[in-house]
């Protein structure tokens, strides 16, 4: 045993070396742009906070790991939980059946309410049944838009992605555009679809769907780069996330198109892109206010009975446009990952 | 008696060449037919011819060029990753691995303001650091490789979102491109050429010299003998005085290195990292590996077969783009050309090894 785990830790030795001398080599080299130095701390916007009793909250969502949208999302509902003093539960998957999964547990821990979202209704139903029938209030948000008052929900928040496309094919008309590509970053994904079939519903032009592979930047960028080769009428790459859109940009310069990108979402990058004019607009469904609104609604019906929409109506969080006009407003939120 | 080719002209078989050289005999063309490349070149001509002939639009130097993009990024990934499944082992977390390194060199430069050449330099050590655990783990534990790197896979997945939402509070990581540094390494990693104005990324020169390395390496070493050596019986290999624990825990700090090289490629070529990409990448770089001629259970391959996995790969994927098919059937198109293609190959494999 001994004799043969020698040889390996004399060999550590050098790699030990090795790791050493490369953090003193990057002590040594500090840069003179950009990084943490040059970036601006965002005021800490810490309102008051509630002296309701502490009541425990879940949100449960189908968030995919990693996903800037789902990170505003989550923002928001703690900025409010921590306003209401309430314990806020997170937990998310993408897999329909392990959602609902996720909302059985929070039954089980007896939370005050629950926020879900409904990007497969039916997988959730049951769930929702439970819980409305333990006597713990449900509300909706993001989507499920079509669905949430069937399932017994009290209230929702979100877009209408139909509605949010419908929103910018009619853009796209007033931008004078023939021919756009609408592109989806990851297949069977109902919202993302809806969003395609709104573009297609309003917009006077053409369009079209293109499919890339959302966890591979590369990809994404080289199928963008063969679609507007393929097609050199295209003038508008319609993107349906802030990442999707920014390497859009360099598939439009690689191919030596002219299209424009528009996008749905934001992010701190793409406030940026939008102020520089190489993405023209985004539309924006706040997803901070979905998280926000959906937790705090919980506590005005705990303690108050409050219900926003009255129950009937969903309360819908966009779509608003962001462009060049009024970009410089909402980058400093965008720059701290709030909007 | 009827078994001897169209060659009988030599029935003493001089020199060393044994009674039993049946192989030896065979015609050239069939001698070539059964090497582990060829059957995945001429299934990636005919998907490059295929294409050609079915979409307009690729006929162009431009378009060559994405394909080839594509190809390279997948490839580049693909060589180490074929070498380790010559060595007998799997590494599944090589997708993940790509942008753990990408977010280490980001967010160590960002976060203590450094020239963006240290987080370079760290991150290559954190990725030979993963590979060698890889390996340690493997020959410590006596585990399969399956089962470590599925370890590792989801360890990665976790600490890739998990350290980036601690240290950016957003799940992406900051943009570096105004950094000192950067234009550098982005000429090294991520610049592009003109060659008779089409403008070729520097991925697909790294990747053809890579190929050519890992090619010597396999064929005129030391080094590659212990690797289909150790692929092929671990066992044997060590009682005959290979140094199995060492080229094992090489062979996944290849991957490593790899993985290096892919995330530098990102990081510079898109500035910033979304870090829950890369999941799923695994699949498709021992798919390419796999492709291209190395054998599942190890001990058989080569490096050059697996650039044109790649090939075929990028190919299919840009094609079916370039041809303008519905994309509803997008994934269910890839999948019949690559089992296609696979047949094409095997079968190729098959009919020169039969006689």
């Amino acid at each position: 045993m001994d004799r043969t785990f020698h040889p390996r830790s004399r060999r550590i030795a050098p790699l030990v070396a090795l790791t050493a001398a490369s953090l003193l080599l990057a002590a040594g080299c500090s840069s003179d742009s950009g990084g943490k130095k040059a970036e601006e701390s965002g005021d800490g916007g810490t309102a008051g906070k509630a002296n309701t009793p502490r009541m425990t909250v879940a949100l449960v969502t189908h968030q995919a790991p990693g996903d800037t949208f789902w990170d505003i999302v989550r923002k928001g509902a703690e900025a409010a939980a921590a306003k209401d003093n309430i314990d806020l539960v997170y937990a998310h998957d993408p897999n329909a059946g392990a959602q609902a999964g996720l909302v059985q547990n929070a039954i089980d821990q007896k939370v005050d309410g629950i926020a879900i979202t409904l990007a497969k209704p039916d997988a959730m139903k049951d769930a929702v049944s439970k819980a409305t029938s333990a006597g713990i209030p449900v509300v909706g948000l993001n989507s499920g838009l079509s669905d949430w008052k069937k399932l017994g929900l009290t209230e929702f928040f979100g877009q209408d992605e139909t509605v949010a496309g419908e929103a910018l094919g009619k853009k796209l008309n007033a931008e004078g555009a023939k021919k756009a590509v609408c592109v989806i970053q990851e297949q069977g994904n109902i919202g993302l679809t809806q969003r395609c079939d709104g573009v297609k519903k309003t917009f006077s032009g053409a369009t079209e769907n293109l499919y890339v592979n959302g966890t591979d930047m590369p990809s994404v960028k080289s199928t963008i780069t063969a679609k507007l080769k393929q097609s050199p009428a295209i003038d508008y790459v319609v993107a349906l996330g802030a990442p999707y859109a920014l390497t859009a940009v360099q598939s439009v310069s690689e191919a030596g198109s002219k299209a424009k990108i528009a996008t749905f979402d934001l992010n701190k990058e793409l406030t940026g892109a939008i102020s520089k004019g190489t993405i023209q607009f985004a539309v924006d469904q706040q997803p901070y206010l979905q998280g926000y609104l959906a937790i705090d609604s919980l506590w005005l019906y705990k303690n108050n009975g409050n219900y926003s929409g009255g129950g009937e109506q969903p309360v819908l969080t966009g779509p608003a446009f962001v462009d060049k006009s009024n970009v410089d407003a909402v980058a400093k939120y965008a720059t701290k990952g709030t909007r | 008696m009827s078994t001897a080719g169209p060659t009988a002209t030599a029935p003493p078989a001089p020199g060393p060449r044994t009674a039993g050289g049946r192989t030896a005999r065979r015609p050239l063309a069939l001698r070539l037919l059964a090497r582990p490349e060829v059957g995945v070149f001429l299934g990636a001509a005919a998907v490059f011819v295929f294409f050609l002939i079915a979409a307009p639009s690729v006929r162009s130097g431009g378009s060559m060029a994405t394909v080839l993009y594509q190809s390279s990024t997948i490839g580049l990934m693909a060589l180490p990753v074929a070498l380790l499944m010559i060595g007998g082992e799997f590494d599944l977390s090589a997708g993940v691995a790509v942008i753990t390194s990408a977010l280490t060199a980001s967010m160590l430069s960002y976060q203590l303001t450094m020239n963006v050449w240290a987080g370079v330099v760290v991150a290559l050590v954190l990725s030979l650091a993963i590979g060698a655990f890889n390996g340690w783990m493997m020959v410590r534990t006596g585990l399969p490789s399956f089962l470590v790197t599925l370890g590792t896979f989801l360890i990665l997945q976790g600490v890739n979102l998990a350290v980036t939402k601690l240290v950016t509070d957003n799940v992406a990581t900051d943009d570096i491109s105004d950094m000192d540094g950067f234009g550098q390494a982005k000429k090294i990693f991520a610049s592009s050429f003109g060659v008779g104005g089409v403008q070729v990324k520097i991925t697909v020169v790294w990747w053809l010299v890579f190929a050519a390395l890992a090619t010597w390496v396999l064929l005129r070493t030391k080094y590659g003998n212990w690797v289909f050596a150790v692929g092929g019986d671990q066992d044997s290999a060590r009682a005959v005085g290979v140094p199995v624990t060492f080229t094992k825990i090489t062979l996944f700090m290849a991957v490593g290195f790899g993985a290096w090289f892919v995330g530098m490629h990102e990081l510079f070529s898109f500035n910033t990292v979304q870090s829950g990409e890369g999941v799923g990448q695994e699949l498709i770089y021992i798919a390419a590996s796999v492709i291209g001629g190395c054998l599942l259970t190890g001990g058989y391959g080569s490096a050059i077969g697996p650039v044109f996995g790649a090939f075929m790969f990028g190919m299919v994927n840009q094609g079916i783009v370039y041809a303008g098919w519905n994309p509803d059937w997008f994934k269910a198109f890839l999948g019949v050309m690559l089992l296609g293609a696979t047949l094409v190959n095997l079968w190729v494999r098959r009919t020169a090894t039969r006689r």
